[in-house]
């Protein structure tokens, strides 16, 4: 009997089919890995599983019985139960509070019994390792016991399934542990649990089977014993290791540009931020696209975030053309030369109401002005050059970048970049979201930029994007980095083989 | 997996209209107020009328300005009324150093107030409503203190020129509104400031990745809004021939955000329309002098206001996308 | 590093030292945030007691109590509204509309003068909440409509403001100027209601709502907290109690009078920021309000006793103090975020 079954489900958004007919099964007592990299659809899935959003097409069944959630509250009603990333707790109200929210006890005047509720919820924490004062903000807690608090609420509530995004992205190996220990009496419990994670380590420690989505399609399901890991990371990043590779599917000309003898533009010497980044260090020479490889959540973006002064460190060395950046801020790091295009486009790269002129003009407002009054003349120089140049098309300079594609959206953004004369250029997922022609004509441009001698750092989740481009690749993990691969080593199979090897456990 | 953004384009009349209404719905709205008193209000098309109209509109438009501008980063000011109230208070007490000391220190008022809203939201980081709710309270009462409570006339002759005064048979202070109105409109178009004020407003995280000095652009905008605020201030002691620091300006805060609302600036920032600001309190304007025209009790145009402002933001909200 | 290990099986307690220590800084700046207020009130109680001869008498106490009791009610229904994360600037309009009202309908006896205040700003209250619950607009902008619009309603129902109704009713009077063991009935009325408020939002399922969805509005929604309905709720809340404050001033004043009010939201805003509650949202307590309310009302008590201190000083001191524990709030919530 499975405890909760999807079949053939489809999720359609305005211009993206989010999930294509996707199957999935979930026994009783069985910890399922979820896996798949970002735009996979796995958080929609988990939303249809929800009832956040309801399925275009397919069926859901929960108990053998056909199951509609309309609303997140009735999925938990009827035992689903979401533990998030950002946890999904009150903060500022109490550990007990947060554990009996909506269903206190109640003494016999209808009032709700503090002490009662108090005690219970030491007792009922215990179990899970959590000794602290239930009377305390939630909020003062560490993020794993607030994992905790969130999970034990989970089970109390009668949940016959739990669902799990990124449980461990910021918790301690110790608290690692013990969420493990707490999952394992659950699965002995007979609760099904559907794991998202990016630790390969981990899922193979604690997942019994595995389902891997890409681009909104089911492309394994299975025992994950059976499951090599790096056939795990070949089918997650879409390459099959039986397929041959066939020459020059992007647009990148695969010739190094780097000047091997030359200093390097930028060094970076052991980030450190906590959970995050521990002891990242590389180099960065002119005319060099360096790539930084790894799976979501080993800390790419962080690292390019931190060089561009946008991300915390706690310890680090940043240098670019040799002079040290100190404490980096995004002020200090855009006058020093580095520009950074940010992973979410929309979140943090343009401004979707002004317009294309107003958006590549931003940075350089200073320049292009006299006495802080701006010049026409001396914009539409720039934006010319650059519309030109990036091929953005536009009604005029005067169009709403938000009423742009994609591309074009991305272009504009990497004209703002180029437009501040960068000397290292900090690229997440360039060709993200973007069509075909826009994606050949941003990858044909990382070339034509590097072979202008600017040192390039590319970020991106497809992996044959990211070796065709580079001409190096760091390869991180959970923040460290754990392998470099140079010359002939830069091939997606050496890639994926660096990501998938197993981490010898540290701490 | 694409996410190409397609274009939306409305196909529904009401779509169009609900993208249209925020936008030029304002101008119509006048146009038709206009109309409608031409016809049917006695003494409306007259060069008295039309005076007496924009004497009394100028305040509110300059304090609109400044309110659009901080509205632009996604901002309010509560503050504004209080900061009249202060420059009210100390133009009689400079006003015996000679007229540009008492206005000098009338708009250093001004530039205190911002200057500590400004702190207050840019690097304390407390919400702007909370921030200036503080000089909210605290403005006004410093201000009557100052004054010790005490209505004081003003006789300065030239002080008085610029409430009081005509050039080119225009009033000065239309004149100072329409200049002020001018420059706003050139700062916000033309300047730095102004699009970097915009870019924040916009997108806040895009515009600090962009490496915009956004603490000083937030502090400037609120010192700006409190400095136009407070030249209301002393244009109203000169137009009203006297200073009380305990009516200057009362609720003019939401009047100015009725005015900028209305004329279509949305309350989510990244966009300040400085005409439809304009026009927006000239609306607001028309639509009081119509009902007290047709002998509508002041009561009434407060509650047909009340409905105004809401129906206003209502049209101009955002829909929530998630 | 020592680790405590009480239960489970292979489950090694997440509790540490360093936890332990961050355990103990919560707890002191959690006091200092909670009972700030207080502390603050009575030093200014110790110092007015050592220096005013005249405030050191029950009658002044009995004084302050009296006119504390109307800014009490109205900061009891602004400390639900705002612990849900929003605000209410209607509630000095709602207070004036109220005493009107209820002046006028005193001519039906003392029931329709408590009856009708509270079925029109309860309605009013009611509207802000609808509006703001379920079309997402800005509650400040909804409930400054709502200032506009219930001033022109008063101004509506007393001739522009010139006509001043008087209480018709004997009993209602009394109900303004008569005593309980010398202290003002409306000070027990008052006392009663907040002692409710506080065992509401301590003890009942719908106060713990209330600082849920403060806290974080995503998270209630989805532990299956009903957003919509405790924000409309304490929008009610607040417009019932601002109405009623405005009655029993208007049985005080024996008249309801229509230049009051103005202001009368922002003090009440200050008490409760003043007493420690977040004007984000999620967290604070009534106690605290109280503390505020009356920290206010002494020092108003004072200034008047100091013959020729300008009463204005109260606003500026209230700015000030609303400036002080603002910032100190926001530095607070963030050293406990940090440990």
């Amino acid at each position: 009997m499975a405890l909760l079954e999807v079949a053939d489900v489809s999720k359609i958004f305005p211009g993206v089919r989010a999930l294509d007919s996707v199957s999935f099964t979930l026994q009783p007592g069985e910890v399922h890995a979820l896996v798949g990299e970002n735009g996979a659809g796995k958080s929609t899935l988990i939303k249809v599983l929800t009832g956040v959003y309801q399925p275009d097409g397919g069926e859901l069944r929960y108990q053998d019985q056909p199951a509609q959630f309309g609303t997140p509250m009735d999925a938990q009603r009827a035992g689903i139960s979401t533990i998030y990333q950002e946890v999904n707790l009150v903060p500022l109200m109490t550990v007990a509070q947060n554990l009996f929210l909506g269903r206190e006890p109640r003494n016999s005047f209808g009032m709700i019994d503090r002490g009662r509720m108090d005690r219970e919820a030491r007792e009922v924490l215990a179990g899970y390792g959590v000794t602290t004062d239930v009377r305390r903000q939630l909020g003062t807690l560490a993020l794993g016991a607030q994992q905790m608090v969130a999970l034990a609420r989970a089970v109390m509530i009668d949940a016959k399934v739990v669902i799990m995004d990124e449980p461990t992205s910021s918790l301690e190996p110790r608290e690692v542990q013990t969420l493990f220990g707490v999952i394992r009496d659950l699965h002995a419990k007979g609760i099904g649990i559907i794991y998202v994670s990016h630790r390969l380590d981990e899922l193979y420690e604690i997942c019994d089977a595995v389902t891997i989505l890409r681009d909104g399609k089911l492309v394994h399901t299975g025992k994950l014993a059976e499951l090599e890991r790096i056939k795990l990371v070949s089918l997650m990043l879409g390459r099959d290791m039986a397929e041959v590779r066939r020459e020059g599917a992007t647009a990148f000309s695969g010739e190094g540009t780097g000047d091997e003898s030359a200093a390097p533009v930028l060094r970076v010497r052991e980030l450190n931020s906590r959970h995050k980044l521990h002891d990242v260090t590389f180099d960065v020479r002119p005319g060099e696209v360096v790539g930084l490889g790894g799976l979501l959540g080993a800390g790419r973006s962080e690292t390019i975030k931190a060089i561009g002064g946008a991300y915390h460190l706690d310890s680090g060395e940043i240098e670019v053309d040799g002079k040290e950046l100190k404490k980096p801020t995004p002020v200090r790091a855009v006058k020093a030369g580095i520009a950074v295009q940010p992973e979410d486009r929309k979140a943090e790269g343009i401004v979707p109401g002004l317009s294309v002129r107003e958006n590549i003009a931003l940075a350089v407002l200073p320049r292009v002005s006299r006495g802080g009054f701006v010049s026409d003349s001396k914009i539409d120089e720039i934006v010319d050059r650059y519309m030109k140049r990036l091929r953005i098309k536009a009604s005029s300079p005067d169009q709403a970048v938000g009423d742009l594609s994609g591309g074009n959206q991305q272009k504009v953004l990497l004209a703002r970049l180029l437009a501040t004369d960068p000397k290292v250029l900090l690229l997440d997922e360039p060709t993200r979201g973007i069509d075909v022609g826009a994606k050949a004509e941003v990858q044909s441009l990382i070339d034509e930029l590097a072979g202008e001698g600017l040192g390039v750092v590319l970020v991106s989740s497809d992996a044959e994007e990211l070796v065709e481009g580079s001409d190096r690749v760091v390869v991180l993990r959970d923040g460290v980095v754990v392998g470099t691969l140079t010359g002939t080593e830069v091939t997606t199979e050496d890639l994926m083989s660096t990501i998938a090897t197993e981490a010898h456990r540290e701490h | 997996m694409s996410t190409e953004t397609v274009a939306t384009r409305p196909t529904l009349d009401t779509a169009r209209l609900k993208a249209w209404l925020p936008k030029y719905g304002v101008y119509a709205a006048i146009v038709l107020l206009v109309v409608y008193n031409i016809f049917f209000t006695p003494y409306f098309a007259t060069w008295s009328n039309l005076r007496i109209q924009l004497i009394q509109v100028a305040p509110i438009v300059i304090v609109a300005l400044g309110m659009a501008l901080v509205i632009g980063t996604e901002g309010i000011d509560l503050s504004v009324g209080s900061v009249m109230a202060l420059a009210a208070a100390f133009i009689p007490l400079y006003l015996g150093y000679g007229v540009v000391a008492a206005i000098i220190v009338a708009l250093l008022a001004g530039v205190a107030v911002g200057f500590i809203n400004g702190v207050l939201v840019a690097k304390v980081g407390l919400q702007p409503i909370v921030a200036t709710l503080a000089l909210f309270v605290g403005g006004r009462g410093l201000a009557v203190v100052i004054s010790e409570g005490k209505l004081v006339d003003i006789r300065n002759s030239d002080f008085l020129y610029l409430g009081s005064g005509d050039l080119l048979g225009i009033p000065v202070l239309v004149w100072i509104a329409a200049a002020l109105v001018l420059v706003v409109g050139f700062v916000v178009r033309r300047t730095v400031f102004g699009r970097r004020l915009l870019a924040i407003g916009g997108n806040r995280p895009a515009a600090e990745l962009a490496g915009l000095p956004v603490k000083r652009v937030l502090i400037m905008v609120y010192v700006v809004c409190a400095v136009l605020a407070s030249i209301a201030g002393l244009l109203s002691v000169a137009r009203i021939q006297s200073s009380d620091a305990s009516s200057v300006g009362l609720l003019i805060e939401l009047s100015a955000i009725t005015a900028v609302v209305v004329g279509g600036t949305p309350l989510t920032g990244g966009k300040v329309r400085v005409l439809g600001t304009v026009a927006g309190a000239m609306l607001m304007q028309l639509v009081i002098a119509t009902m007290i025209k047709h002998n509508l009790q002041p009561s009434t145009t407060e509650m047909v206001q009340a409905v105004i402002i809401l129906i206003a933001v209502y049209v101009a909200r955002e829909r929530k996308t998630r | 590093m020592t680790m405590t290990n009480i239960s489970g099986p292979e489950t090694p307690a997440i509790v540490a030292e360093d936890v332990r220590k961050a355990e103990r800084t919560d707890r002191i700046v959690g006091t200092v945030q909670r009972q700030g207020a207080l502390a603050v009130l009575i030093v200014v109680l110790v110092i007015a007691l050592a220096s005013f001869p005249n405030f050191r008498s029950f009658d002044n106490a009995a004084t302050i109590l009296v006119a504390a009791a109307p800014p009490m009610l109205i900061a009891l229904g602004m400390t639900f509204v705002i612990i849900t994360g929003g605000i209410d600037l209607s509630v000095g309009s709602l207070y004036v509309l109220g005493g009107v009202l209820a002046a006028w309908a005193s001519q039906y006896g003392i029931l329709a003068a408590f009856l009708l205040p509270l079925a029109v700003c309860g309605a009013i209250g009611l509207a802000n909440g609808l509006l703001i619950a379920y079309t997402r607009m800005a509650p400040f902008i909804v409930t400054l409509a709502a200032l506009l619009g219930a001033r022109g309603l008063m101004r509506a129902i007393s001739s522009e403001g010139s006509n001043t109704y008087l209480v018709q009713s004997d009993a209602l009077r009394k109900l303004g100027n008569g005593s309980f063991l010398d202290i003002g009935y409306q000070v027990w009325l008052v006392a009663a209601l907040v002692v409710i408020g506080m065992v509401v939002l301590a003890r009942t399922r719908f106060g713990s709502s209330i600082y849920a969805v403060g806290g974080s509005e995503d998270a209630a929604s989805l532990m299956g907290v009903p957003v919509r309905r405790t924000k409309v709720w304490v929008y009610v809340l607040s417009g019932l109690l601002a109405g009623l404050a405005g009655a029993i001033n208007a049985a005080k004043l024996g008249s309801g009078v229509t230049v009051l009010g103005t202001g009368m939201e922002l003090d009440a805003i200050a008490a409760v920021v003043i007493g420690g509650t977040l004007l984000t949202g999620g967290a604070g307590t009534i106690a605290g309000t109280i503390a505020g309310v009356l920290l206010l009302g002494v020092i108003q008590n004072l200034i008047n006793q100091v013959g020729n201190l300008n009463s204005n000083w109260q606003q500026v001191i209230s700015g000030t103090f609303l400036a002080l524990v603002v910032v100190a709030q926001t530095y607070l919530v963030r050293l406990r975020r940090v440990t």
